[in-house]
């Protein structure tokens, strides 16, 4: 990031919240307002334009100094038996700052999306996979599989930054690449070369993916299968997909975890990367798990270095004790373990704690709207916006380094967790 | 603050000093001459060993592979839980340990430094933030170069030598590593075209440079940098039978530049037996003893679990057939490198890895020169590092040696020169081997040492016969002058500095890489180069820049 003179206009900005790891944007900053003039996207124009609202701490919905409002949080943390430290939507050191209180306070901790991530995870305890970076898929990918979601939905600027590129070190024409979607079709037109060819959708419903990418697995093992049809897509279509597949150079299959809502889809991850791993014994080809929205790829990789596990640690025993399922933040607070929770959620104001009976803290972007007003509520800065820090891309390789754009009262999540600590 | 370390035997092989009873003064943190100040603080050391703090120049302790590592073997950790103390945060331990404990198990082996030898340019930021959340010791890295298109791209163009070497420099400041690092040359890159193997003369796919041209090109930009640590080189064929004669060609190819290369051990396999499989140590460890611009560390295995975690993701691939548990990952990465993660379990009655272990434990003992040799398990590839006082006692000690030589698979055990080998290292050597000549390597200067001046890391420990009792349990470890370990246990917790170099370049380098990160990469060139600020902000990290010799030209 360079700011142009002091005007206040600053380029190169990283985003943290469009998990793409975007770079090119162009923002001015003016006192606490900020607009993004260019490179803007349905994602992240949103989310760096909203304004500040609230700057003041509050206990009981009143406003009360920083001071007081960390002693509140810390009165509460240390009354705890098993506090829950949950939405973990923060950035590098934000993270550090959790994880350092958890352990202290024999915490369970989650981050809020891992019901999602945890789809790949336990791929990844399980067996493994074979994955790209977005360099990669932009310099060599000659086929593109989208599995199970809308691409450009959920990530706006995929096609334009890393698909319809204009050079590439590996490819004669970007424009040229094949796109095939299976499952969800796509909703808009960035997926349409920049020739005008459309991409190939094999549609089905989520629930018959599991079937699906089975069978297109079995077909590029050469397994013999006696059916015309698979979840409504014709044999015919899968065996030239999985051909497709075979004959490609740099095929990469790309599926986002999230979009997988249904029960087990786990073992459909597992065979797209299984599959994957299969087309590797003759050609490449490559998986592209997409995510990274609210820091959680940040937090599992933070939470991973310092504990040796993603997420859903429960340091109550003295140790980071992992648990992917009973320590999810839904069951500690069904089962009534967790007698107090502390809400962390610096990037998105929608993303507020569940509706609980419990003493709760909450550090939180400046203008959540609660419908129970928690015991304290601590609006903290976005990181990028208010401070510097790192968050980290899909891919889970590249982390951007995160600068500060304005200026405004508000502390950092790391500053606040940090005082709570202090204040045990 | 003056501290009086009185009567130790002291073992300081960068001064020729051999088992030498002398007092040491330590003042504000580095080791002062005799001095006639007021004492504040004494320790009586008297029968105690005294030596510098322990450096380990290759232990892959931070970066995406590592973490990849992490998250594929919870089982792992689970076995090895690290409970919190009021002093020391939880974590885990064993192959994949969590940057604390990682932290915390070295400075209770004496160990003040750790260096990261593989941090891939892209992941290079990721790589300082962990190493970032390692307590006690100092750390670093080797940038990997050699099979990234930049470099490829200009090796294809046949840019001048000057020129790579600005790249080089450049590299080595935006990525605030110490050193460079080759992977299997061009290796990585051929993988992304599906070669599967590169031997050292074969033209790399797509950009018709050899191996042997991309060691000799970057093993003259880091002489002709004046980086103080040579070419720290992985090299062609990893793990694969015969290989021993890749590694003499690359020994005799570097034509006399200085060059490092790691974890030999898996590269020197022969092809003799009915396996196929044999020991190629005793020619590699001669080609090392005759070449004196040539460095190794063994890689030494350990029979147990462990996990392999490599740049080498063509190597890696190949060998995921032996993964054990059943899992394993590859990547490629940003048109800049790759990574490949495979748990191991290396057993003492498979013939391969009875095998590997005896090779390994032969470099250690043909390699004459202990200043050329370097202790390291390439944690935790060949075994986690918590495995070093075993291995120090193996070395040290014949019997023990040859007692586990006789539980190892008989086929193996008939195969290696092992038993027939007298050497036992002394605590001399294993000074030299564990502390001055690894700073000396890296670049230290004021490291690995205890004359007046240096840096005060410092290990005592009790001496015993039993060398692996003596090594996994100092009796106190001091780390720039502050006691952080008494009878084995941390006791204070301080954060290390990041050694760095930085060696000039032109910087109009840039206006190529700008247009190169621009077109073809996926983050702006302003945006790749890693700030000071980003490893001091958190108020622990520092950084230590290290002087470059002068640049020289050809």
């Amino acid at each position: 990031m360079t700011e142009t003179s002091s005007s206040g206009l600053f380029t190169e900005v990283p985003s943290p919240f469009c998990g793409l790891g975007t770079d090119d944007l162009k923002i001015q900053a003016d006192g606490t307002e900020i607009k993004v003039v260019e490179n803007g996207c349905a994602v992240n124009t949103p989310a760096f334009e909203m304004p500040v609202t609230d700057i003041k701490p509050r206990v009981s919905g009143k406003k009360v100094s920083l001071k007081n409002a960390v002693a509140k949080a810390a009165e509460i943390m240390a009354d705890s038996q098993l506090p829950l430290v949950a939405g973990l939507a923060t950035d590098v050191e934000g993270m550090r700052a959790s994880l350092s209180l958890a352990d202290k306070t024999g915490a369970v901790i989650d981050q809020m999306n891992f019901n999602k991530a945890l789809r790949n995870f336990l791929v990844v305890h399980d067996s493994g996979w074979m994955n790209t970076t977005l360099a990669e898929v932009k310099n060599r990918a000659d086929l593109l599989v989208v599995v199970g979601f809308d691409l450009e939905t959920l990530f706006p600027r995929f096609y334009d930054r890393f698909v319809w590129n204009a050079d590439s070190m590996h490819l004669k024409n970007t424009a040229s690449r094949k796109i095939v979607y299976l499952g969800k079709a796509p909703s808009g037109k960035a997926s349409t070369s920049p020739n005008g060819d459309s991409p190939k959708v094999l549609p089905c419903s989520n629930e018959a993916l599991p079937e699906v990418v089975a069978v297109l697995r079995a077909l590029i093992d050469d397994k013999p299968l006696v059916v015309d049809d698979v979840g409504g897509i014709k044999m015919s279509d899968l065996q030239e997909l999985a051909e497709q597949l075979k004959h490609a150079n740099y095929g990469v299959v790309t599926w986002a975890a999230g979009a997988l809502d249904y029960s087990q889809a786990e073992l459909t991850v597992q065979t797209i990367c299984e599959m994957v791993k299969d087309l590797n014994q003759h050609t490449r080809c490559s998986g592209l798990p997409l995510a990274g929205k609210e820091g959680d790829l940040t937090a599992y990789q933070v939470s991973c270095w310092q504990t040796g596990y993603p997420s859903r640690v429960n340091f109550s025993a003295g140790f980071p004790d992992y648990d992917p399922y009973l320590n999810s933040a839904e069951s500690r607070l069904a089962d009534g373990s967790a007698d107090v929770l502390l809400w962390v959620s610096a990037f998105n104001t929608d993303r507020v704690p569940p509706l609980v009976d419990l003493p709760t803290v909450v550090v939180g972007r400046s203008g959540m709207k609660f419908e129970k007003e928690p015991d304290v509520f601590i609006p903290v800065g976005i990181p990028g916006i208010d401070h510097s820090g790192h968050a980290y891309r899909t891919d889970n390789v590249v982390a951007v380094r995160l600068s500060k754009l304005r200026d405004t009262a508000l502390p950092s999540t790391a500053d606040v967790l940090k005082a709570i600590e202090q204040a045990l | 603050m003056l501290i009086k370390l009185k009567g130790g035997t002291v073992y300081d092989p960068k001064h020729g000093v051999n088992g030498i009873v002398r007092d040491i003064f330590v003042r504000d943190g580095r080791v002062v001459g005799k001095s006639s100040g007021k004492v504040d603080k004494e320790y009586d050391l008297r029968g105690k060993v005294v030596m510098a703090g322990a450096i380990d120049m290759h232990t892959h302790i931070g970066g995406g592979k590592v973490n990849i590592a992490r998250a594929l073997i919870p089982e792992d950790h689970r076995a090895d839980p690290f409970y919190r103390t009021e002093l020391l945060r939880s974590g885990c331990g064993n192959a994949a340990p969590s940057t604390l404990t990682t932290g915390y198990r070295y400075a209770e082996m004496g160990y003040t430094a750790g260096f990261e030898p593989a941090v891939l340019p892209i992941n290079a930021r990721q790589a300082h933030m962990e190493m970032g959340d390692v307590p006690i010791i100092d750390k670093g890295g080797y940038v990997m170069l050699g099979s990234d298109d930049f470099l490829l791209r200009m090796m294809a163009a046949k840019k001048d030598q000057q020129a790579i070497n600005d790249y080089v420099a450049w590299t080595i400041k935006s990525a605030q590593a110490i050193g460079i690092k080759v992977v299997n040359p061009g290796g990585i890159s051929a993988f992304k075209f599906n070669q599967r193997q590169l031997d050292l003369d074969e033209q790399a796919p797509c950009f018709g440079v050899t191996p042997r041209d991309i060691l000799k090109c970057l093993a003259t930009a880091v002489h002709e940098l004046g980086v103080p640590h040579p070419l720290h080189v992985h090299g062609c064929n990893l793990g694969v039978p015969g290989n021993k004669d890749t590694t003499l060609n690359t020994i005799q190819g570097i034509e006399g530049l200085p060059m490092h290369l790691t974890h030999v051990q898996f590269h020197s396999y022969g092809t003799e037996g009915d396996a196929k499989f044999s020991s190629g140590a005793a020619e590699i460890a001669e080609a090392v003893n005759a070449n004196k611009n040539i460095t190794v560390d063994v890689g030494q295995i350990m029979f147990g679990q462990t996990i392999t975690a490599s740049g080498d993701n063509m190597q890696q691939h190949a060998n995921a057939g032996h993964a054990n548990p059943k899992k394993w990952v590859c990547m490629d990465i940003e048109c800049d490198a790759g990574c490949g993660v495979v748990p191991f379990k290396y057993k003492d009655k498979n013939f391969v890895n009875a095998l590997q272990w005896a090779i390994g434990l032969e470099t250690f003992l043909l390699i004459d020169d202990p200043w050329r040799v370097f202790l390291t398990t390439d944690h935790p590839n060949g075994a986690p590092f918590t495995t070093y006082p075993h291995l120090i006692k193996l070395l040290m000690d014949k019997s023990f040696r040859n007692d586990m030589l006789s539980t190892i698979n008989p086929t193996a055990a008939a195969m290696t020169t092992l038993g027939s080998i007298d050497r036992e290292y002394s605590l001399y050597e294993i000074a030299t081997m564990t502390r001055a000549g690894a700073a000396r390597l890296v670049g230290l200067s004021d490291r690995g040492h205890l004359g007046a001046g240096a840096a005060a890391d410092i290990t005592v420990y009790t001496p015993q016969d039993d060398k692996e009792k003596m090594f996994e349990k100092p009796d106190y470890v001091f780390k720039d002058g502050q006691l952080v370990v008494r009878d084995g246990a941390v006791v204070e917790v301080s954060w290390g500095t990041t050694h760095i170099v930085r060696p000039e370049f032109d910087n109009s380098i840039e206006k190529s890489l700008v247009k190169y990160f621009d077109r073809y990469l996926t983050m702006k060139m302003g945006n790749f180069k890693i700030s000071d600020d980003e490893i001091r902000e958190d108020g622990r990290g520092s950084l230590t820049v290290h002087p470059c010799g002068e640049r020289r030209t050809a």
